[in-house]
This record gives C-alpha cells, structure tokens and sequence, in this order.
C-alpha cells in the first residue's frame, strides 16, 4: 500500500530544464508545486566545483553526470522486421540525472526554430506541391507558429543569459547575425563569446563562398550577467570542459545556475530527489489525471496526489511514462493509427574532417557552444525546387574542447590506431584538425516510432523504450547534399586535407554517438488523432496532464532542440496560468 | 548532492524491489522546500593518486606484466614520448577494472543474452572485469599456441605487433566475442590511461599532455582566447597540481 502525501496544485516529473521553468512560472503564479526527480539534488557550487570539474575520464568518458543505464536504457532496432536488443553501453542518448537534468551537463547552443520549421507541411505543400513529401512520410504543422513562440523564445534567452548577434531585429537584417533568422523582438541580452582560429578560418570560408557565417547563439556567458529571477552569472572562461561537465564557473545556461537559486527558496516549491515516477495515476474512466506514484531512494511507494501533472523528463521518457500510465492511444505500426510514440525525429548528421598545415588551433580554448554556423542549406532557407527532399541542415565550427582521449580518432583516414604512426599522426592532427559539422533537421515517418520493449525490463520490472530508428530517404538525400556543402566549405577554409562524412549512408546506430538530439513521439499538434498533445503541450485525452519537451517536437529542425523546449514550456505556462487556471478543461475544443 | 547515492545501492534497491518489500527500512525520499542546499563539500571528490609501491588490485602479476607489454605496443617508446607501460597504463586499467568501471555499476547487464546487430551495440552481460580476464586469458593460449609456448612478453615487437594485428582483425575469441571486441576495449583504455589525469594512475608526469600540448586541467584561457593561431606553450596542470609549484 502506497503512503499519502498531501495533495500539491502540480506535480512536476523530472527538474531539467522543462520542469525547472515551469515550476518557477506556475510557483510564481501562486501555486503549490511538488517535483520528483529520479537523480540526486545538484548545486552549482557543491557539486560541479572547478578544482574537479575539469577531469575528461570521469564525466566525458565515464559520463558520470548522466542516467546510469543500469538505471534505464532503451532497446534499439533499425526497421519494424528486426528483434530489439538493449543498448548497454553508453551511447548517443544523454539522458539526464539529478536536478538540473540534461540542462546541467549540454553544450549551450541556445536556437530558436526557424519559422517554415513549425508549418513544414503546409509550406511544403503551398510552395513545392504535396508529392514533394515522399510516401510515408508523416510531415504536419505543429499547431503553434514562430510569432507564437517568439515572445517566449525572448523570455528563455533572458532567463538563460544567452550570449549571441540577431540577425533579424523587427524585420530589420542585422550585419554580423544570421539573416535567415525568424524576426525578434531585440537582440539577445548578451554579445557573442570571443572568436577562436578556427572560427576566424569558418568566416573566411563563408565569405568566399557567399554564405552568411554568424557566431553560434550560446548558453555560455560572453560577460556577467544577472538574470530577471536576479541570479547572477559569470563570464566564460572558455576552459573546454562544457558538454557532459557542470559549470562550476556559473557561466553555462543551466537550471542550475539559473532557475534553481531562485525556484528553490520559494516555500511554496518542493523536491523530492532519488525518487522515479512509476506512473500518472488516472481516474477509473481514464479522463483525468489524480497525480502519479513514485518509490523513493529505500524503494518504498508512495502517491503524489495533484491538480495538474507535468511530464517533463527526458523525451524519451516522457513517451515511456506516457505509455506505462495509459495517456492517449499508443501509435500502432500495422494499422497506422494512434499518437504516442509517433513522429518519433532525430538530427541528420553529415559534414567534412578539415586538416590543416603549420596551424595552431589551440583546440583545448573552447566552450560548449561556442561555434560560428552558416544557415544558408537550412530548412527552406534555399530554393528546394531543384532539389528532390525537403529541409536542410545548419553548418557549424565548433570549438568545444581539446580533450585528449576523445579526440584520439580525429586523425587523416588511413593512419593506424595504434603504434608511434599514430602517435606521431595525432600529435600533428591535434593542433590541425577541426570538422565541419552539420546538424540537419529530421523528418518523420510512419516506420520511425518508440513503443514499449516486448522483452527488455528496467530496475524495477517495468519495458524498456523501445527505438525504431533509421535514416528515411528524405534525409538520405537533404546528409547527401549537405556533405557536398561541408566539402565545399573545407576547400574554402584552406584545408590541406578535406574528408567528406555522410553517416547516413549507412544503417544508424546509437552507439556512433552522432547526435544526442532526439525528438518527437508525443508531437503537438491541431488534430487529435495525429498529434498525442494539442498546441498548449495539453493531453487531448488528460485535460490536466501536459507533457513538456522535445518530444512535442512534430518534427525536428536543423539545430539543437534546448531552446525550442524553453520556449514551448514557457508558452505552455503562459497558457496554464492565462487560460487553465481559470477553466479547468480542454483548452482546444474539439 | 546533500546524498549522493552510491551507484551499487541503485541495483541493491532493484533487487529489494522485486521480493522482500515487507523487510525493507522506512525511511523517506530527500525532500527539500524554501532553501537552496548547501553542504561543505557535497561533492565526491576525485580519487587520491595511487601509491607507491603500487600493489595490484585486479591483475594477477602475470596480467599486469602482458597488459603492461600491450600497452607498450598500443603507445610505443619513441623520440615523441614514454611508452604505455613506463606511463602507467596498467595500473591505470587496474585501478579501472577494481573500481566501479570493471564492475559494470552503471551499465546495463540485464538478461537475456542474445547477439545483435552491429548497430545494436555489443549484447554480452559480462562486466568489463570479466571480459579482461577472459580475453587476457585467451590471448595467453592463443599466443602459446602460435610462439611454441611463448609468453607474449618474451616475444620481439615484430612477434608482438603481429600478433595484436591478428587479434585486432579477429582471429580468435575471448569469451563469447571475437578477439577484435576486446582489443578495441585494449586501445581505449591504453589511451584513456595515457591522457587521463595522473591522478587515476597513467599518464606519468603529464608526458601523454606534453605528446600534445594539451593544457591540462586549467580552466581559464580568457588571457590567450585573443592569441588566435599561436604556438602558446602552456604548461600542463592536473587536478593535483604540477611539480614545481610547491618549493621544497
């Protein structure tokens, strides 16, 4: 028998980045919150000091700050014909762990959709006709459009401390920013980071070639900072330790750094760590929520019961607990109907290994988003009519880290991997080598689906996820023509030596660590029977469920999704405290 | 963390879970409201360098001595650097396997075994301890079979870099998965323990930075961002300092 805690107004699975902000906004509106997160409380200054942070085995190679896999894994197949198998080791997916969720230990590239992204489907079709969109491709709008979202874009930006250059200010193109941005209301509240060489050689690539090159948005602070919840934040040091790390520094964009100090002195706020939701708990007719049940650290059960439940764990799991706890109709391969765990997306990776002569990059001067991007193949950015797919893909240098066992492959292709040839490869590749690396958006398809593992079992008996993933043929051709782009760019750059990378030439696989961007499979949407939420992130079947995150996702663009779940989080707060609070119910009517 | 929890308490609460909940401690979840936690020193701290003289934790002598003559081939003395073994990588891969790594705490080791496709991921349940100890052994019996009863260790460079050629091209297996799986497991960790902190027991004297110019663990470069394409020459550091800070 479950212990009782008293009733909360919401109840908020997982603190990242989705449940810190909508926390903070619905605490702000007046409501009693409870979160329950699976991991440990995580402070800024306790856990991720900088006399430890900077320690590439324990958190980049042994991923120590991440979801344990004994914890939870995901089973994986290629296509509907193959038997899943679960993935042991660590792999592509950076589930996160512990208060701050994924949002502790990302990169920090902080974009904002572009608008043809949100209406791919009616664009797609107004403007190249309906058999653009291959057969079995299961393109739709996402019920929200980029006007909808700017002004909560604006307002993640602030809270985040977002160091960036618009591009497009009021309709106004802005020298130095990408100009294929949506229009903004203003810049970002701060400038861009410092450039590095390797930048510098980007810029000069782009300018010959006639592209726009822009610095990269970044959840890394250009300057100090202090934030509208009146957290302050310190410049970057660019120390290279970003992604997989905790900022000790309080410079990297992070629920930590920048909702937490605030959130959690509220008494009207509580979480409870080292405890997994087992499930949201429905009325006997399955047409509201009542709140979830969750076993804590000793494993006893226990029951949160609320007014309004929050799903805002990772993607993945968000779709899980959608389907442990019965929460709209399961999609169904074979029939075609049904929602979750449809218009499951991923990132299209393609791009060009560059090396140098007599150059020093000086890799180890970096930060996890500090990179200066090219737009010019992304989304509908260029005319699509000569083309035979939709979409595009964002190009990037990234100056990230000079961290010496994970860049051990990055060497001219024929060298060893062992033996003082490669010894002496790497230590020239070191200061030489960099790669163009493009992030292209992914759309999905009715083969591409999460549903529960028929075999596969979590810690506590309960299915694994289970992935269906791979490359659709849309996107073959979008890697294909972008690796021709990234070519391109490598001899503009000067290399010595241009490598070309097409992964998707090739069955996908989690563990080539390609991208950890993975979206969809609880997709918004205007039509219930294609779409698990409706425009507001609310359950059409729950009214007093919402489900926040990337997996809202109706399809994925040509970037990192963070900002993106930001802005929909704080849209959908905006909506609950608006609208919801007011009327308890559906806030589309069907 | 106010409690961080030990990874090995997360697969004891698995197993309490599936049959003995009547026996089970009350006691209840963190919970925290109208503060934000703080504790002296909430964070693990990285652990303390290894001693000397280094004793063995998982190896046997003779492992430590054939994972120490790989180590040598994998990163061989030259005129660049020290080689593998004089940097340490053995022990570092002791220490590895007697820790939480070689124990497989946070990896997924769950049942049913069943082999899968490349892009699935290698299937097999043992923990890297075990899959060491397997694959050191077969190798032992694969080389002696090859050399007339030779030890690897006795053999010359050229015996011994043609037999991890074989070994790296599958010739034979160790344990369920052909030989190439583990030696690419070997060259990982030769290479982790050779640019890892000293701290984790590699990686001697920085000399695996120094092959580089990796820096180390600093984690300012604001007053050389602006120095964009030069030769910086900084000296490595790691978490535990560098020689020469501290005058004797």
């Amino acid at each position: 028998m479950a212990m009782k805690r008293p009733k909360a107004d919401a109840v908020i699975i997982g603190l990242g980045w989705a449940g810190s902000l909508m926390a903070n906004e619905l605490t702000l509106a007046g409501l009693n919150v409870v979160a329950i997160e699976r991991g440990g409380w995580r402070d800024t200054s306790g856990d991720f000091p900088t006399s430890m942070d900077t320690d590439e085995l324990r958190y980049a190679t042994r991923r120590e700050l991440l979801q344990p896999l004994s914890v939870e894994t995901m089973s994986f197949r290629d296509n509907p014909s193959q038997s899943a198998r679960p993935l042991r080791d660590f792999n592509t997916y950076q589930f996160g762990w512990g208060a701050g969720g994924a949002g502790s230990h990302w990169n920090g590239m902080t974009w904002r959709f572009l608008p043809n992204d949100f209406q791919l489907y009616s664009n797609t079709v107004k403007k190249y006709g309906a058999n653009k969109i291959l057969p079995g491709m299961t393109v739709q709008d996402w019920g929200v459009t980029y006007d909808n979202l700017e002004p909560f874009y604006d307002k993640f930006e602030r809270l985040a401390g977002t160091s960036g250059k618009a591009g497009n200010i009021q309709g106004v193109i802005q020298p130095g920013g990408n100009p294929f941005e949506g229009a903004r209301a203003r810049d970002y509240p701060l400038p861009p980071l410092e450039r590095t060489q390797a930048a510098m050689l980007f810029d000069a690539g782009a300018k010959e070639l006639g592209w726009h090159s822009f610095p990269v948005p970044a959840g890394n602070t250009s300057g100090a900072y202090t934030n509208p919840l009146g957290v302050h934040m310190a410049p970057c040091t660019y120390c290279g330790y970003c992604e997989f790390f905790g900022c000790g520094n309080w410079s990297k964009s992070s629920p930590n750094a920048c909702i937490l100090p605030a959130l959690m002195n509220r008494p009207s706020f509580t979480l409870i760590t080292e405890s997994e939701v087992m499930k949201v708990n429905l009325t006997p007719d399955k047409k509201l929520a009542t709140g979830v049940t969750y076993v804590d650290k000793s494993g006893r059960e226990w029951e949160q019961p609320a007014d309004i439940v929050v799903i805002s764990a990772y993607q993945m799991d968000n779709v899980r607990l959608m389907l442990l706890s019965g929460i709209g109709k399961p999609y169904d391969r074979a029939s075609l109907t049904g929602v979750v765990g449809r218009n499951y997306a991923n990132q299209t990776i393609a791009g060009a290994s560059v090396f140098f002569k007599d150059e020093h990059l000086n890799p180890f001067i970096g930060a996890g988003a500090l990179a200066q991007a090219v737009d010019d193949f992304n989304s509908d950015n260029f005319d699509h009519a000569n083309v035979d797919f939709i979409g595009g893909s964002n190009m990037l240098i990234h100056s990230t880290n000079g961290r010496p066992i994970g860049l051990g492959n990055a060497v001219p292709p024929g060298t060893p991997r062992w033996g003082s040839a490669w010894k002496k490869a790497y230590q020239e590749s070191y200061q030489t080598a960099n790669s163009i690396y493009c992030m292209g958006s992914s759309t999905p398809h009715q083969d591409v689906f999460l549903d529960l593992d028929p075999t596969y079992t979590d810690r506590f008996g309960r299915p694994l996820l289970r992935v269906t993933y791979d490359w659709n043929e849309n996107d073959k051709r979008m890697a294909h023509f972008i690796a021709d782009r990234s070519v391109e760019m490598g001899h503009a750059m000067k290399a010595s030596l241009v490598v070309r990378s097409e992964p998707t030439a090739k069955p996908y696989s989690p563990m080539d660590n390609l991208s950890s961007h993975t979206t969809g499979g609880a997709v918004m949407g205007d039509d219930p029977t294609t779409s698990a939420i409706n425009r507001y992130l609310q359950s059409w079947d729950v009214p007093n469920t919402f489900v926040c995150g990337a997996s809202a996702f109706a399809n994925n663009g040509g970037y990192n999704p963070t900002g993106t779940v930001g802005a929909l989080t704080l849209w959908a707060a905006e909506a609950i405290k608006t609208k919801y609070l007011k009327s308890p119910g559906p806030l589309v009517a069907l | 963390m106010t409690s961080p929890i030990p990874r090995r308490d997360l697969l004891g609460t698995a197993a309490a879970l599936v049959g003995t909940a009547a026996t089970l401690p009350v006691s209840e979840a963190a919970e925290i409201s109208g503060h934000l936690p703080w504790s002296a020193s909430a964070g693990t701290p990285p652990p303390a360098a290894p001693a000397e003289p280094y004793v063995w934790e998982f190896f046997t002598a003779d492992e430590a001595a054939l994972v120490g003559a790989i180590a040598d081939r994998i990163i061989p003395a030259d005129e660049l650097s020290i080689g593998g073994k004089e940097a340490g990588c053995a022990v570092f891969i002791d220490k590895q396997l007697a820790g939480q790594y070689g124990q497989g705490t946070n990896y997924y080791l769950k049942g049913p075994y069943r082999p899968g496709t490349p892009q699935q991921g290698p299937q097999t349940l043992e923990t890297f301890a075990q899959r060491y100890r397997q694959g050191l052994a077969a190798m032992v019996a694969y080389c002696a079979s090859k050399h007339s009863g030779k030890a690897f260790i006795a053999l010359s460079a050229d015996d011994q870099d043609a037999l991890l050629h074989e070994m790296e091209g599958g010739a034979f297996y160790t344990g369920p998965v052909p030989s190439s799986v583990f030696f690419n497991q070997l060259i990982q960790n030769v290479r982790e323990g050779y640019f890892a902190d000293p701290i984790y027991g590699g990686n001697k004297d920085m000399a695996g930075w120094k092959l580089l110019g990796f820096p180390g663990a600093r984690y300012d470069y604001r007053d050389v961002i602006g120095r964009r394409g030069e030769k910086l020459d900084l000296e490595p550091v790691s978490l535990m300092g560098r020689p020469g800070w501290n005058p004797a």
